[in-house]
């Protein structure tokens, strides 16, 4: 193997470097100092060991906090991943009604998310959304502010309403970069339609598919906003998320120790799942 | 600006260093001892040396983390553990 000698390329790379340390390793080496540290304010610290660490370990809320993510989290990728997928190879890849299918899924990416967490607030109230007056003519019993099965049919739909045009623009683009000769190759050996997705679009819509998986997780396992504006992580606790729980810990009780500690567990738990998702979705990609 | 916002202690700049300092290593010995393209190792994965310095630096943190869970301070258990595993990741994996 011939190595390059060229080092040019580390000058190129140095405003990442730089930018990178500013948005990301310095507050994380403050995150980590704070962790062994009990603070009272007015700059003062004093070493708490890992005390804070042990705290969050053992915290029936912390494990609770993290359950709920953890089904907050598979159960939107079950849904957006197929359902996207399924919507892009509905979609067509030619003629007029492409930009017009396109930019009608792009429309809710264009939101802010405070926005959509206000939207669905207000599509869902039982008295005078629209959501929860069919609904509840329907007759459902619905109240997604009182019943925390509803609370968390609102908060899915409404992540799946947001975000599964992500992973059809995503897969979208992966389908439209096949090449016509590998559909012309498979009529010919008369395969059926799900041959064609099994072995040529979903194969080609991997890396695509494994960026959106990532994107997904990433996002999903770090939401705050949405869920905030919806329901404030209740009816009582019960869709209080990770991210919602922290915030209560660090801004609400000022606790800083005790929520960076957790801060760095749900850090380390981030870059496990999504380190073992890539790993697996690109597993053999050479072979 | 002084740095007094960051807190800084003595263990965590420590810590710090030695992360610093593991990948400082890492380009030392690439440098000294070429090697570093990607080998399949018994988990089934192909992982160059970097990889495997990731790999045992998330294990060791799950690993201190369980420990302290499971049987709280002093941490020289977990230590071992960690650096066994670190070991078996560059050794075999």
């Amino acid at each position: 193997m011939t190595k390059t000698v060229n080092q040019k390329a580390w000058l190129f790379v140095l405003p990442v470097l730089i930018l990178v340390a500013f948005n990301a390793f310095i507050p994380l080496m403050t995150v980590v100092n704070y962790s062994v540290q009990e603070t009272f304010g007015d700059n003062t610290f004093f070493w708490a060991g890992l005390m804070w660490f042990e705290d969050v370990l053992h915290s029936p809320r912390f494990h609770d906090a993290l359950l709920r993510q953890l089904t907050f989290t598979f159960t939107i990728l079950a849904i957006e991943i197929p359902l996207g997928v399924a919507i892009a190879l509905t979609m067509p890849r030619r003629g007029v009604w492409v930009p017009v299918c396109l930019v009608t899924m792009a429309l809710p990416l264009l939101i802010p998310w405070n926005v959509v967490g206000a939207i669905w607030n207000i599509f869902a109230l039982p008295d005078i959304g629209l959501l929860g007056q069919v609904l509840n003519g329907l007759g459902f019993d619905y109240n997604f502010t009182r019943q925390p099965g509803a609370a968390w049919f609102t908060l899915i739909a409404m992540d799946v309403w947001h975000w599964t045009s992500l992973v059809v623009l995503l897969a979208y683009a992966g389908l439209v970069s096949i090449p016509d000769a590998f559909y012309q190759a498979a009529k010919i050996d008369g395969a059926s339609g799900w041959a064609i997705f099994r072995y040529i679009q979903l194969p080609k819509m991997k890396r695509v598919l494994t960026i959106a998986v990532l994107l997904r997780f990433m996002d999903s396992f770090n939401i705050y906003t949405e869920p905030f504006v919806l329901t404030g992580g209740g009816p009582g606790n019960s869709t209080t998320l990770l991210s919602i729980d922290l915030v209560k810990v660090a801004l609400g009780q000022f606790d800083l120790g005790p929520a960076a500690a957790m801060s760095l567990i749900y850090f380390l738990i981030v870059l496990l799942l999504s380190w073992v998702f890539y790993t697996l979705m690109m597993r053999n990609e050479d072979s | 600006m002084g740095l007094s916002w960051m807190a800084w202690t003595w263990p965590t700049a420590a810590f710090f260093l030695f992360i610093a300092a593991a990948i400082a290593a890492m380009g030392v010995w690439e440098y000294c001892v070429p090697g570093g393209a990607p080998r399949r190792g018994v988990l089934g994965l192909d992982t160059t040396r970097g990889d495997r310095l990731f790999i045992t630096l998330l294990g060791s943190a799950f690993i201190l983390l369980g420990w302290l869970g499971l049987m709280g301070t002093p941490l020289w258990g977990g230590l071992a553990v960690a650096l066994a595993w670190g070991v078996f990741v560059f050794w075999k994996v």
